[in-house]
């Protein structure tokens, strides 16, 4: 592992991890297992997990690092509080989430696969959700909205924004 | 009575669960709550099925949270008139009394996370049966009559892998099941398994048994966690009830099943690539051979089919393969569940015997393109399939029939478009997904898609060239020979079909710089009609870059240099002044 500077290599808690690693360190192919438990306790992979799990699992870092970096799932960048995974699946398209796209581009000035300057929003587009029906969809963390258009899309960012202001 | 709220992923984004909580709120304990999964009659969602012991008495649609109390009182009293306005159309159940239900029987009906349930509904007897009667050939051959082939995509003969894998030498061998749904506009597979999880299991075990694997496990896509967890509970509760593990029901037949959730990969629906990525790696294409039947995952005899093909597998066994192959065509035998959705009036799950035609289903079924608007295409098979115009809609549903219009079974989605959706841009849609979903492995699929990706992309900005149709024919060509898997080899398809059917679309964007569909923004400009402008403001109020100018009560303006395209003047203007050229 890097000890030679300051870098956010060194900054994780790494015992959280611990637990995980005794669990599947030693089971071959889970390695992908391991990325996913690593992103539910950090929030996304910070560099210095993935030298560990590299190290702990007798792999190397090049080795981890393409993995987590093969697959959309794996962040390698903290993300918002609000994680906003818009769905590019093509009933979605065809219903327009092209321009849904755009308004929340413009409504909270970021592109996507950012975070808004407060922390507050992620946006990411993603593969299809299956909610198919629903098309245009969004989830917000875990929960779905369906039939989007551009007001309802900025209403509902305005009021999940108006609740942290509070 | 008993209230049953339909809860999969579709109904619960609709707020099944909040119209359960309503309504569990207002009980007073004169009837019962369930849950079901997808009855898959997603347009209709959230949906409460009241029964009376067995019996469906009444089905409830678009039931929102604040209908809670009023059906809380109506199950209490047993009188329903009261809520009467949320009772379903005849047409409505029409959608549901048209199809033919074999991998979906369960769905909507039983509860998910009741083996109980599912042992009612005849669950695990065709195991039994299999166990305590039939030698593994003779499953192999039951699969063999019914004509089951691979509901994924392919097509491939169900009996023709299973015999493969279980005459290949090994001691270890693995049942794969690939639940990695990734077409976008395809959910079946997610609805199985939210809905019925343990008829997944039962096929399963079932075709563990024919090959000889003792090793069972499904590779789930990430983005499904209710589907993961349903899974994950219903194999709990078949280890405890003895269908799964050591010795089953007393027969020598040993076989655990496991799961292992994916991580966002297109690519890993390919069988070489999720044995890559079920080994922990990035999930890129093996060279076949050798087949997955001869090394598979951990390089041992491997046998890997679709969620909805092993859905199939215990009716097969407990009714008999000759009344499987009694439905369908010549080449294809059976049903197949479809995903319906796009511009139609009515989006869900359908399964249709094989032979139907495309007509039957997008107008019979799902009652034609929402607000009746002309008809132009349908897309099925992702970004593998093709998309099929409106004149072929009597085309039959049959592995050669579709394929013969150069689209393609595929796994089953069905995205229905009308007059207002480019054909140069859905091309363009799905080489977008391709490219990013490529693996790289490959140069074919890798600079291929990315090249045809410009070019369409410069065809849709009004940049296109002469030649620019050829030379994407030339491309998809030379992909399609070239490319290492199934990926890339049917990647080209959208730009085939559509090229086949909408040349002129192309033509026009090229030639005239116009897009019939009015779809491309680079293409249009938007302009408000003096006459019927009635100087509302309206459309200055929301046009977000402050592009409209004019008196109130005069005519407005549109300065097309500031105009960036968004269409919102159109949606708002009540009077249809705004129009597009």
């Amino acid at each position: 592992m890097c000890n030679s500077c300051n870098c956010s290599k060194n900054k994780s808690d790494l015992t959280l991890l611990d637990g995980v690693l005794e669990k599947y360190a030693s089971v071959k192919g889970s390695l992908i297992t391991i990325l996913q438990n690593a992103q539910e306790i950090y929030g996304y992979l910070p560099t210095d997990v993935i030298y560990y799990i590299a190290e702990k699992t007798s792999s190397t870092p090049a080795k981890v690092m393409g993995v987590a970096t093969f697959y959309t799932q794996f962040r390698l960048q903290p993300i918002g509080k609000y994680l906003i995974m818009l769905c590019q699946g093509t009933a979605c398209h065809v219903n327009g989430s092209a321009k849904i796209l755009k308004t929340i581009e413009e409504e909270l000035e970021i592109k996507d696969g950012e975070t808004t300057k407060d922390g507050l929003f992620t946006l990411k587009t993603v593969a299809c959700l299956g909610c198919c029906s629903l098309s245009p969809v969004m989830m917000i963390n875990e929960e779905t909205y369906g039939s989007l258009t551009s007001d309802k899309v900025v209403s509902i960012l305005r009021e999940l924004r108006g609740k942290e202001v509070q | 009575m008993k209230l049953v709220v339909g809860q999969g992923s579709c109904g619960i984004a609709a707020g099944a669960s909040k119209v359960y909580d309503s309504i569990s709120k207002y009980n007073d304990g004169k009837f019962e709550m369930g849950i079901s999964g997808c009855i898959g009659m997603c347009y209709l969602e959230p949906i409460v099925d009241v029964y009376d012991g067995n019996e469906l008495v009444h089905r409830l649609v678009k039931v929102s949270e604040k209908d809670g109390e009023a059906i809380a009182k109506a199950a209490s009293s047993g009188d329903f008139s009261t809520v009467s306005n949320l009772f379903i159309s005849e047409e409505d159940s029409s959608f549901l009394s048209q199809q033919t239900r074999i991998a979906l029987r369960h769905c909507g009906i039983i509860d998910p996370n009741d083996i109980n349930a599912y042992i009612n509904a005849d669950g695990y007897s065709a195991i039994k049966k299999v166990l305590s009667s039939m030698t593994p050939e003779d499953v192999i051959e039951e699969i063999k009559v019914s004509g089951l082939a691979g509901r994924g995509g392919a097509g491939f003969p169900t009996w023709f892998k299973w015999n493969a894998a279980r005459s290949s030498k090994g001691e270890q061998k693995y049942l794969i099941c690939n639940a990695d749904e990734g077409d976008p506009g395809a959910f079946m597979d997610r609805a199985v398994i939210e809905s019925d999880p343990h008829n997944l299991i039962e096929g399963m075990l079932i075709g563990a048994y024919a090959i000889g694997a003792s090793e069972a496990v499904v590779y789930v896509r990430a983005e499904y966690p209710l589907a993961i967890k349903r899974l994950d509970e219903a194999i709990k509760q078949a280890k405890e009830a003895g269908f799964v593990g050591e010795k089953i029901l007393g027969s020598g037949f040993s076989c655990n099943i496991s799961y292992k959730a994916g991580a966002g990969a297109f690519v890993c629906g390919e069988e070489t690539a999720l044995i890559e990525s079920l080994e922990g790696k990035r999930g890129m294409p093996r060279l076949k051979p050798p087949f997955p039947a001869q090394r598979g995952y951990d390089d041992k005899p491997s046998n890997i089919n679709n969620v909805e093909t092993f859905a199939n597998v215990p009716w097969i066994l407990l009714n008999g393969g000759s009344a499987f192959s009694a439905m369908g065509t010549e080449n294809s035998k059976g049903t197949k569940v479809f995903a319906l959705t796009g511009k139609i009036k009515r989006g869900g799950l359908v399964e249709v015997p094989m032979g139907k035609t495309l007509r039957d289903v997008i107008f019979g079924i799902g009652g034609g393109i929402k607000n009746d608007r002309p008809c132009k295409a349908v897309q099925m098979g992702g970004p593998s399939g093709g998309c099929i115009p409106f004149e072929l809609f009597d085309t039959i549903i049959d592995y050669k029939a579709l394929g013969a219009t150069g689209a393609i079974m595929g796994s089953g989605g069905m995205v229905v478009m009308d007059d207002s959706t480019c054909m140069v841009n859905m091309a363009k849609f799905f080489l977008d997904f391709t490219t990013k979903e490529s693996c790289g492995k490959c140069v074919h699929c890798r600079l291929g898609t990315k090249r045809m990706y410009e070019i369409l992309t410069r065809i849709v900005a009004g940049e296109g060239k002469e030649g620019d149709i050829e030379l994407l024919e030339e491309l998809c060509v030379s992909i399609k020979d070239g490319a290492l898997c199934g990926l890339g080899q049917t990647a080209p398809n959208p730009v085939l079909t559509t090229i086949k059917y909408f040349r002129n679309e192309y033509e026009a964007h090229i030639n005239d710089k116009k897009c019939p569909a009015k779809a491309c923004s680079d293409l249009l400009s938007y302009r408000i009609d003096a006459e019927k402008c009635t100087g509302c403001t309206l459309c200055a109020i929301k046009c977000p870059v402050k592009a409209i100018s004019g008196e109130k009560k005069n005519p407005q303006v549109i300065d097309n240099e500031k105009c960036i395209k968004c269409g919102n003047c159109k949606t708002v203007c009540r009077f249809g002044a705004v129009f597009v050229e």
